[in-house]
């Protein structure tokens, strides 16, 4: 009994500065979910409503939503969104942000969106130093067209179009975009998180805040990768998509800020 | 009097877009539409506005797509393979209903093809271009002035419809000077965009799309954009006609080729043959009734294009057998000479 309380002691400033779950925040539609189970686009939607409401901008938010298993996030969000075309997600923002600089625009994004039919655009929406913030969710794999490669898949890992696992040699290496962008002067924040646990999902919110922060305070370019949880395509039972996060994934992918100003 | 200067008709487009509130524009370098990027790049800069020069077509058509979300009236530019790239985002701007203007200053295709000017990209103009049932207005001048004029039109239409219009030009078009009239007559419409993205302050959220998963929900959406069509198709045609009604030989043509047509058909008058031009200036909505009515016994037609034949299709349509249909063009930047259109309206005889 008293080793029970101690272990709750432990967990209570995380569990106090995640704030209460059994409610929905103010930018979360009451709906139900389209996700799979063990999904973790929810909690990164969650994520981002808690921390749209704690800046008390929900009013300001323009959100861009991308082509993929997050292309209704709009069902769930209840600011502004668009759609984009695939992966053409930060040109859109760019364009809105630019002419409504007072506005808070992200965009939110796949790894097939980001990492593969979307390079071109991230990349240089990153150069420009765009204002933004880019909410990139990871889960090595392309969820709505059935479980495909995705650039991020890892090596070995089996997917509908590498049956056998991903061969280095024949499909190329997993793509590291954060490593890639810290290079770019106009980039200010880059961090990588995960939300395979409630340890990391505290996390992940904190780097999504200070993502959006360093919007608020025009200091430039933000994103935040999101290693996340695909138990349908990976073939695994939630918990097990979760330990492999923990085992696999960010041991190729490490969980930690990569730039910040 | 009014301001005349002299302008190359890239400039006077991207005026005509600055005459009509244009305050964003996002564009790629290519042949023969520079000028115009730089022009904007330069008054933007001027006035405030948003330039910028993107990493690619498809990035500038969808920052358009990202400023047309937020109600600016915004613009993209380019020529025939660049045209190409921007289909997917003209698509999902149609889509998603949302009002912007796209310059193409056609030139020689397909591929890469040259930098002289064509007529090749009709078809995807008129025609859809991208994937889906839609329609564009576009609109054809065939002077620097009209250049200028319908560019400033393109962004009411475009508002008022919540749709894109495209401005088809050519290379021809695009580079050549003339002396124009700067002043517009009409006043800049003002239209209300409740559906903009501006953040939800004092109402209530609300999203762009064109995505529609619900049964039947797609169906009803592109009923809808076909209502819209239809009003469009009664209400906005636009077309020129010389001399058409004691005309034996109509001659057909839009755009740059038009005024070599004219040319033409004068010289056919002098020697007492009674042709006459319809020049059409919206090629979509498509002046088939104008055409229609003048179809008959008779009654010969002949198409001028600078390409293989692409909008005689239309012309046909819309004579619909009731006249001889006779076409003659040059592809690949070959331009048509008065004399040899003059040579074809006598061949008619």
């Amino acid at each position: 009994m008293k080793r029970k309380k101690n272990k709750v002691n432990r967990l209570e400033p995380a569990i106090q500065e995640a704030g209460p779950v059994s409610s929905y925040p103010a930018s979360l539609k009451e709906i139900d979910t389209h996700y799979c189970s063990g999904c973790g686009h929810g909690i990164v939607h969650r994520l981002i409503c808690e921390v749209v409401d704690e800046f008390g901008i929900r009013e300001k938010v323009i959100g861009v939503a991308p082509v993929g298993c997050a292309v209704i996030a709009y069902d769930y969000w209840d600011f502004d969104v668009t759609e984009a075309a695939h992966g053409r997600t930060p040109a859109v923002a760019t364009g809105i942000k630019r002419v409504r600089p007072d506005n808070i625009v992200f965009t939110y994004q796949g790894d097939g969106d980001l990492a593969a039919i979307g390079t071109a655009e991230i990349i240089h929406t990153a150069n420009r130093g765009e204002n933004i913030t880019v909410i990139f969710v990871n889960n090595g794999v392309y969820g709505m067209t059935g479980g495909q490669m995705a650039p991020t898949t890892l090596a070995g890992q089996k997917t509908d179009t590498t049956k056998s696992g991903r061969n280095l040699r024949r499909e190329g290496y997993p793509i590291k975009i954060l490593e890639m962008m810290a290079v770019l002067p106009g980039v200010k924040y880059l961090e990588r998180v995960s939300v395979h646990s409630a340890q990391e999902v505290i996390r992940a919110k904190r780097a999504i805040k200070k993502a959006f922060k360093t919007q608020i305070d025009n200091k430039g370019f933000s994103m935040v990768e999101v290693l996340s949880m695909c138990p349908t395509y990976w073939d695994m039972t939630p918990i097990q998509a979760a330990d492999r996060i923990k085992n696999d994934v960010s041991t190729f992918y490490p969980i930690g800020v990569v730039k910040s100003y | 009097m009014g301001r005349k200067v002299l302008m190359c008709g890239n400039d006077a487009c991207g005026e005509g877009a600055m005459l009509a509130g244009c305050t964003f524009y996002a564009g790629y370098p290519i042949t023969p539409q520079n000028e115009l990027t730089a022009y904007m790049a330069k008054r933007m800069n001027e006035t405030g506005g948003v330039f910028i020069q993107a990493e690619s077509e498809l990035a500038a058509i969808n920052m358009v797509f990202g400023a047309a979300c937020a109600g600016v009236r915004a613009m993209t530019s380019s020529s025939s393979p660049g045209i190409s790239l921007k289909q997917e985002g003209i698509s999902y701007l149609v889509g998603c209903e949302l009002p912007c203007v796209v310059v193409n200053m056609q030139r020689g295709g397909p591929g890469l093809g040259n930098i002289a000017p064509a007529q090749g990209d009709y078809f995807q103009a008129v025609k859809g271009g991208g994937h889906g049932d839609y329609k564009l207005i576009v609109l054809a001048p065939s002077s620097v002035q009209e250049l200028l004029e319908h560019t400033y039109t393109a962004f009411g239409l475009a508002d008022k419809y919540r749709n894109p219009v495209l401005i088809l030009g050519d290379g021809l078009l695009g580079q050549m000077m003339e002396p124009i009239q700067l002043d517009m007559k009409r006043p800049v419409t003002h239209v209300e965009k409740p559906w903009a993205l501006t953040g939800c302050k004092g109402r209530k959220s609300q999203f762009i799309r064109s995505l529609f998963l619900a049964e039947g929900a797609l169906e009803e959406h592109n009923k809808k954009l076909q209502e819209k069509f239809k009003t469009i198709k009664a209400s906005e045609v636009r077309a020129e006609t010389y001399y058409v009604k004691d005309s034996r030989i109509l001659l057909v043509a839009y755009g740059s080729v038009a005024r070599t047509a004219k040319a033409s058909m004068d010289k056919a008058r002098e020697k007492g043959i009674k042709a006459g031009l319809i020049r059409p200036i919206s090629l979509w909505p498509f002046p088939d009734k104008a055409i229609r009515d003048l179809a008959g016994p008779g009654k010969k037609f002949l198409v001028v294009e600078m390409s293989a034949g692409q909008m005689v299709e239309d012309v046909m349509l819309a004579v619909n057998g009731a006249s001889e249909v006779d076409f003659y063009g040059r592809m690949g930047g070959g331009i048509p000479s008065e004399k040899e259109i003059l040579e074809k309206i006598e061949a008619l005889v």
